[in-house]
């Protein structure tokens, strides 16, 4: 391994004329993704490889020091675009760490249906991809119809449908619409069968398992020295999750249990995700059944903007619009960091405020950038087709790993 | 939660106390963080034996990044590294400054493979140096980059801008 590193590429080429050197991607269909890995082949094995990151990096850290907090939400938007709500609460929580604020329950509970639902999303990305990686097309058309729904719930609550910018600062920007709750109700009745629909194709499906079952496994070990989080430390058998180790948004309501898998391979890292939509689903009907009365946002005139028709006709509505606009909030001094469980693993924003409109430091822990690099040594003496579902069952996402 | 951190706070402080090589650091309580500020040149050093005394088994690293503080003469740059015990679902977070010019930390990558990303990820950042380090290059900018384009003299629009007034919009 180290040698590829001391010498460069090119000359171990030279010097072992057995090996080839394969450019996969920047853009490479099975990837997925803006990913390039130069890969040290021995035939059809994988000797080492070096990874190129980077290629959407938008300096997110830089571009948050210039920005209010409320324009950052939309940063985080573009980090794991496939469950963007979960990143957008977990900036708002941060913020509201840090000014003190205290969310009502109703507002925590629909953040955990919405988050819940993001799970869901992300992980019938991550699952219904790997199938498609071993062959099995249909089950990804059939699960993909289901994201579609998610994607319509989010589009009633927010308006947007992959980057959603949902919520404020101090809670939700409404509550949910009849129409919400229709579309929400009509998921939770439908998905369960089609999810055990796919889950009969490939569980126990010869080909899959064949493809998925010891390939890319990471031992418990290795995955904590490598900074796994998410699923894929569960996978490995380690139970740590964010929303039970620290529970946040009043995830100690509710029971669930956290699946482990035992060899950290594909197979487990895929069986992990898809029991987790189902303890997600059990989640979303337990906050429903408890859902309580109340507002669904603090009383934050601070950072919270006044309903529309307000800032027409109140002065005091008008002042605070304008101060939030304009990012003329006095924010308090002070360090914070604050994770959630996003659909990789613990989610992290660190942020230090100096009392300005915008953080003088803002880092985002992303899940996917940290374990991204135990990927060399997951995939080493596998073959090149293993390799690719190594990839989409570790769900690297590209705008996470790059920020 | 406030008392967990309370009591993971006096065990990091006492701990801090009961080692002879290092000086006396003081354990802070930041919201629902204990943090502590130690000489660089201890900083490996501890961060191993947090690590590998039982005691402590802070043995996750969560995190580790760049601050860039340019006011603060003698200690312009600074590295925070935050560790978590998941089996008491403990979590520290130290902070080790340096001045600028040729900012240069000892490496954690031989206590956690994990911190080579982070710390290539603080170096393209900031340039701040990890001594050891097995591959300390760019990872998220281009290679003939020649600047470190976080660091707060580098700002984010335009200097030539005359329509936009800081003192109106913000820093």
């Amino acid at each position: 391994m180290s040698y590829l590193k001391d010498k460069g590429i090119e000359v171990a080429y030279k010097e072992i004329s057995n090996l080839n050197t394969l450019n996969l991607g920047p853009t490479h269909p099975a990837t997925h993704g803006i990913f390039q890995n130069v890969l040290t082949m021995n035939g059809e094995i994988i000797e080492d490889s070096v990874q190129t990151i980077g290629y959407i990096h938008r300096a997110f850290e830089k571009i948050a020091e210039r920005r209010p907090y409320a324009q950052i939400t939309v940063l985080t938007d573009r980090m794991n675009y496939c469950s963007s709500p979960i990143n957008n609460f977990g900036w708002h929580m941060t913020v509201e760490k840090l000014i003190g604020c205290e969310v009502p329950k109703r507002a925590q509970y629909l953040r955990v249906i919405i988050m819940e639902l993001a799970r869901i999303a992300d992980h019938i990305i991550c699952d219904s991809v790997i199938a498609v990686d071993t062959g099995a097309l249909t089950g990804f058309t059939y699960l993909f119809q289901w994201r579609e729904k998610i994607y319509e719930i989010y589009e009633e609550i927010c308006g947007a449908r992959l980057t959603t910018n949902m919520g404020r600062v101090g809670g939700l920007e409404r509550d949910f619409t009849k129409t919400a709750w229709t579309k929400l109700n009509a998921f939770l009745k439908g998905f369960p069968a089609v999810l055990e629909e796919f889950e009969q194709l490939v569980k126990r499906n010869r080909i899959f398992m064949d493809r998925t079952v010891n390939v890319g496994s990471i031992s418990a070990q290795r995955a904590l020295d490598y900074g796994f989080t998410g699923p894929n430390l569960r996978a490995a058998g380690v139970d740590y999750d964010v929303r039970v180790a620290l529970p946040y948004s009043h995830y100690e309501d509710f029971s669930f249990s956290i699946p482990i898998g035992e060899n950290g391979d594909t197979y487990d890292r895929f069986m992990v995700r898809l029991e987790e939509m189902k303890e997600s689903l059990g989640i979303i009907r337990q906050a429903i059944d408890g859902l309580p009365e109340g507002p669904f946002h603090a009383d934050v005139p601070d950072f919270y903007l006044p309903p529309k028709e307000d800032v027409y006709n109140k002065m005091e509505a008008l002042i605070y619009h304008f101060k939030i606009v304009m990012g003329e909030t006095d924010v308090p001094k002070g360090t914070v960091y604050h994770s959630v469980e996003g659909g990789n693993g613990e989610l992290g924003f660190y942020l230090i405020s100096d009392g300005g409109r915008s953080p003088y430091r803002l880092h985002f822990r992303r899940p996917c950038f940290i374990y991204y690099q135990a990927y060399p040594e997951m995939i080493k003496g596998s073959l090149l087709s293993d390799a690719i579902l190594t990839m989409s069952s570790m769900n690297v996402i590209a705008g996470e790993l790059d920020a | 939660m406030t008392a967990k951190v309370q009591e993971t706070a006096q065990k990091l402080q006492s701990f801090l106390d009961s080692l002879s090589w290092l000086d006396k650091t003081e354990v802070n309580i930041e919201f629902d963080f204990p943090e502590a500020v130690v000489d660089k040149s201890k900083i490996h050093a501890l961060l191993q034996e947090i690590k590998e005394n039982p005691s402590m088994g802070f043995t996750f690293l969560t995190t580790l990044c760049g601050i860039h503080f340019p006011s603060r003469t003698g200690q312009e740059f600074c590295v925070m590294y935050q560790l978590h015990n998941l089996y008491t679902n403990e979590r520290i977070r130290f902070y080790s400054f340096t001045q600028e010019g040729n900012p240069t930390f000892a490496t954690i990558t031989d206590l956690w493979p994990a911190a080579n990303w982070m710390e290539r990820e603080a170096f393209d950042f900031y340039g701040i140096h990890f001594e050891g380090h097995p591959n300390l290059t760019r990872i998220l900018n281009v290679e003939d980059m020649d600047y470190h384009p976080l660091r707060k003299e580098y700002r984010l629009e335009d200097d030539t801008r005359t329509d936009k007034d800081d003192t109106y919009f913000g820093r």
